[in-house]
């Protein structure tokens, strides 16, 4: 019989529709491997077998009845750890949060749930979704299915890893400054950044407001697009969120094209920064594209050689404040000192001292003094200008490309270390091609572009605000492209667990 | 130092920020209930506990009011503001920072005229309006002072945490001179009066609905700089606005005859003595970290909505008492003695039923206001503009005098119905019987030949000798108009 976790969520959705098999197939098959795999990769934070078989069977009596469905109503998926479900312990990856069941939904949450898919469990993250190996989590590290003595990237590292590992179709994560990107790209899987704005992210616990943005993890363009679709949507509970209607993301995705696309190579992304692997896999799908049809030009923006230290002074200074609450006072880990009186004062500090680790301590001091009396324009003032250069730089960008490439990353995914840890920056420097799209608010995608020394290398689409079915439409033709040229998906090459 | 002494060696400046919640039914940035009172934390979403994940959307009516009270002030409307973020650590401050605006409030740039007991007009400035959320109330249980310190432990009750609040922020006010205290008390007082205008907030300050701070400083003569300030936070009644005004005035000018200095602090004010003393010390809190809400969009309010806002502003108090100053004739202190005792809605409706502005004030602030005092009740309570209005039109068209409308009048209040109907059900209608009223005259001037004989000789205010008798032979009912019309008629005939 057929590997139910081996299908898309297309062919899921499909399956389930012609009634070959049941939802609850289909989510018990899930649940196994994940009982198999998770040993070895540690995606989840939380499984939620019950809960996944129940809404599961709901589903199939729906369907038996005859009542109308959601078209990928049954196809199982799941949720960063740091989207808040009523019920379910949603912890952000941190001490602070390891025992906190909300009382109410995120709005993603509710929009999977309206559709029929069931929750398999919660996926690891990096704490507060800070660091960009996964290995900043109070729950462990997750391994990159391609090599478990790797790092899956992060934050979203559990969810890329799920999807990779056949846990999940696709999965639910979140990108501030390539967190759906950069492990999609280190696990050869499919993120998503979306426009600002496109997902609602009323319910998904804040690190940097301006900045975050909910997106798919898939191993197809497809995939992610169907996951975007149910994601997307005004919310009037995010003021943030756009308003209008959603775009046909699945139509863009199924029509995919390269032919006269003009895809723009980021010369500030391309010269020495990506090592000698990633360069040439890059270049290599960049040939591909051409023998598709696709047009090569290369487009300059001068701007983002500030982005990364425009980045680093914005999302502190947010994290600085939107971590304020986690206080011990109304909910989540509350410590008392050791010695001395305990007052509102001193257990907020004891608090704060042992919920928090490493990583967050450092961004909340180094944001906190962003934004102090006096630093303010020097700092974030002067970041929010960057900001708009940047996005400048992207609009001139866009007269000459329909979309703007570069590689994902610089690296392919590395060994768990320490050593990295003692130097900050190296890691920082890992974000420069992801985080222009999150200060810009425009739409990214990395997808994979075949292998260096045994693992993925991510390929990054960048569109225009609002054109993110341009980006499923022209991935989507890249993706057709790529698997022609190797003979099928690039995970079909990871090795078995 | 005597109050005075300070006063005539030192130049008073104040200035004032004053907070009114704002009436609308849900919160600055969720759907909780914006009510007073029910249980402990009852009135809270994920958005008022700050509970993570959640985000604030704006509330439209609070914006609608926010703006109304800018309009009020004469202020100017932002194009574009932004909400920003506060931020500093306290239990009642559910996501350790407030949601406020900083450097770009939705209203700037008005003034208000505030009316002294005198009769004198003093213009505040405005600087700027802005909108914020309210944090929660903390008890502190145990300890005896109900304080902080040395309490056992503390309660937060967060129902509070988010109600929409507008903070109005005046420039310095100089010139007061010794009248300081009561600029202060009557600039809250013509804002409260402005919010129940507006119908933007039942502005109880007993409720804290309004809440004042206030700055003062000194100086030593007008030109000189401004002095440093301190600023006595949440008093909450217009006495204690004057006497915490007072207080800090003779206290400063002690500290500065003692050659000492005025530390820049915030205070507190103590009803029972009628003092303030220093708040707590925040070496670290005045570093708020402002920057700009990224959780809310900038706030445009669309021009042709403000100019529907505008021509929709109810008549200002101060407007009002200018209209109706010209219209009514009155003069600047029976127009105060009116605001004063809370007449004026009663006047003017009273006038709009059909009275005259004297009869109206005249019965209002008279024999309505006496027997409202000796029951202890308010005047409106015993009757209706209309009712009032029949009694005057009645005493208009002669058929009751003034001794005869006092005695419709308590049938009116004693619920016997219109004051036509007392009339008529109490048989207390002037005599219009000219058949026995002349028979009364005839009467009288045939008892009285030695009076007929003075009016006779020119002394016409001997008639008054006369009404006596023919009153009395009609049981008080008769026009004394009349009669006296009927006496000269037949003595001179």
């Amino acid at each position: 019989m057929t590997d139910l976790t081996r299908l898309s969520a297309v062919e899921l959705a499909a399956g389930m529709q012609a009634g070959d098999y049941s939802s609850t197939d289909v989510t018990r098959a899930h649940l196994d491997r994940i009982e198999q795999v998770e040993p070895a990769i540690n995606s989840f934070i939380t499984v939620t077998p019950d809960a996944a078989l129940a809404a599961a069977g709901e589903v199939d009596r729906k369907r038996a009845a005859g009542e109308e469905l959601h078209p990928f109503a049954g196809v199982p998926v799941t949720h960063k750890d740091l989207v808040v479900t009523a019920g379910i312990a949603t912890t952000a990856g941190s001490k602070m949060l390891a025992d906190w069941v909300p009382p109410y939904d995120a709005t993603v949450y509710r929009r999977t749930k309206a559709a029929g898919l069931p929750l398999l469990g919660k996926t690891n993250l990096d704490e507060f979704a800070m660091g960009s190996t996964t290995e900043h989590s109070a729950f462990g590290n997750t391994a990159n299915p391609w090599d478990t003595t790797k790092v899956p990237g992060g934050s979203s590292g559990g969810a890329a890893a799920s999807v990779a590992a056949y846990e999940a179709p696709f999965s639910v994560g979140t990108d501030t400054g390539g967190s759906v990107r950069q492990p999609a790209a280190f696990t050869g899987t499919v993120g998503v950044k979306p426009t600002y704005g496109s997902v609602s992210r009323y319910g998904v616990i804040a690190m940097a407001s301006s900045l975050d943005q909910v997106g798919p993890v898939a191993r197809s363009v497809g995939d992610a697009a169907a996951l975007h679709s149910i994601l997307a949507g005004h919310d009037p509970f995010d003021s943030t969120s756009l308003s209008g209607d959603v775009p046909d993301f699945m139509a863009a995705a199924r029509e995919g094209s390269l032919s006269g696309v003009r895809l723009g190579v980021i010369k500030q992304l391309v010269g020495d920064a990506p090592t000698g692997g990633v360069a040439e896999v890059f270049r290599a799908a960049l040939d591909v594209a051409a023998a598709g049809g696709a047009e090569i030009v290369e487009v300059d923006c001068p701007s983002l050689s500030f982005a990364l230290d425009a980045y680093y002074l914005i999302m502190p200074s947010e994290v600085s404040s939107n971590l304020a609450r986690y206080d011990g006072m109304r909910f989540g880990l509350r410590v008392e000192p050791d010695e001395g009186p305990v007052t509102a004062e001193t257990v907020m500090a004891a608090t704060r001292a042992a919920g928090f680790g490493a990583e967050a301590k450092r961004r909340i001091i180094l944001g906190t003094y962003a934004l102090s009396a006096g630093y303010y324009d020097a700092y974030y003032g002067s970041a929010q200008k960057v900001r708009t250069l940047v996005q400048r730089d992207f609009a001139r960008a866009f007269e000459s490309a329909d979309v703007l490439v570069s590689p994902t990353a610089p690296t392919t995914a590395f060994g768990f270390g320490a050593e990295r840890e003692a130097d900050p920056m190296t890691l920082y420097l890992g974000d420069i091609a992801t985080i222009p799209a999150n200060l810009a608010g425009i739409p990214g995608m990395s997808l994979p572009a075949g292998l260096s020394d045994g693992m993925p290398v991510g390929f990054q689409l960048l569109a225009p605000a609002h054109e993110d079915a341009r980006l499923y439409r022209i991935g989507a033709g890249l993706e057709t492209a790529l698997d022609a040229e190797r003979g099928g998906a690039l995970l079909a090459q990871a090795p078995e667990l | 130092m005597k109050y005075e002494d300070a006063v005539a060696k030192y130049d008073p400046v104040i200035g004032i920020e004053v907070h009114v919640e704002l009436g609308t039914a849900t919160k600055m940035f969720d759907a909780a209930p914006n009510s007073f009172g029910g249980g402990a934390n009852t009135n809270v979403t994920p958005v008022s506990l700050g509970l993570p994940g959640a985000l604030p959307s704006v509330n439209r009516t609070a914006v609608e009011y926010a703006v109304k009270i800018g309009l009020a002030l004469g202020c100017e409307i932002a194009e574009s503001c932004r909400f920003a973020r506060k931020n500093y650590f306290y239990p009642d401050v559910p996501k350790n920072f407030q949601t406020s605006q900083y450097d770009e409030p939705i209203a700037f740039d008005g003034s208000v005229d505030v009316e002294l007991d005198d009769g004198e007009i003093i213009t505040v400035p405005i600087e700027r309006a802005h909108m914020e959320e309210d944090a929660g109330k903390n008890t502190h249980v145990g300890g005896s002072s109900g304080r902080i310190h040395g309490a056992e432990y503390s309660l937060v009750d967060y129902n509070r945490a988010g109600v929409p609040l507008v903070e109005i922020v005046t420039r310095p006010i100089t010139g007061t001179g010794a009248g300081a205290p009561e600029v202060a008390s009557s600039y809250v007082r013509t804002l409260r009066d402005i919010f129940r205008a507006l119908g933007v907030s039942e502005a109880r300050m007993e409720q804290g609905n309004v809440r004042a701070d206030i700055n003062v400083s000194l100086r030593p003569s007008p030109d000189a700089p401004l002095g440093t300030r301190t600023e006595t936070k949440n008093v909450n009644s217009f006495r204690s606005i004057e006497r915490a005004v007072r207080f800090e005035i003779v206290r400063q000018a002690e500290l500065l005859d003692a050659g000492e200095t005025v530390v820049q602090e915030t205070r507190h004010f103590h009803e029972d003595t009628g003092e303030t003393s220093p708040g707590r010390v925040k070496s670290d809190a005045d570093d708020y970290r402002y920057f700009p809400e990224p959780d809310l969009v900038p706030l445009v309010p669309p021009r042709d909505w403000i100019e529907e806002l505008r021509s929709g502003l109810p008549e200002l108090p101060a407007e009002r008492r200018r209209r109706l100053l010209g219209e009514w004739g009155f003069s600047e202190l029976e127009m105060r003695d009116i605001i004063n005792a809370g007449l004026l809605d009663a006047i003017e409706q009273t006038v709009s039923a059909g009275a005259s502005p004297a009869a109206a004030r005249k019965w209002w602030t008279g024999e309505i206001s006496r027997l409202a005092k000796q029951d202890d009740r308010e005047p409106a309570e015993l009757a209706t503009p209309v009712q009032v209005a029949e009694l005057a039109e009645l005493i208009e068209a002669g058929k009751l005098n003034d001794k005869l409308a006092r005695k419709v009048l308590a049938g009116v209040i004693a619920g016997e119905g219109s004051p036509r109907d007392v009339m008529a059900g109490r048989g207390l209608e002037i005599v219009e019987d000219t058949g026995a009223l002349q028979e009364a005259v005839e009467q009288a001037i045939a008892d009285n030949p030695d009076v007929v004989e003075k009016i006779r000789g020119g002394k016409m205010q001997a008639i008054g000798a006369l009404m006596g008798p023919i009153m009395k032979a009609t049981r008080g009912q008769a026009d004394a108009g009349k009669a006296r019309e009927m006496i000269i008629e037949r003595i001179n005939a």
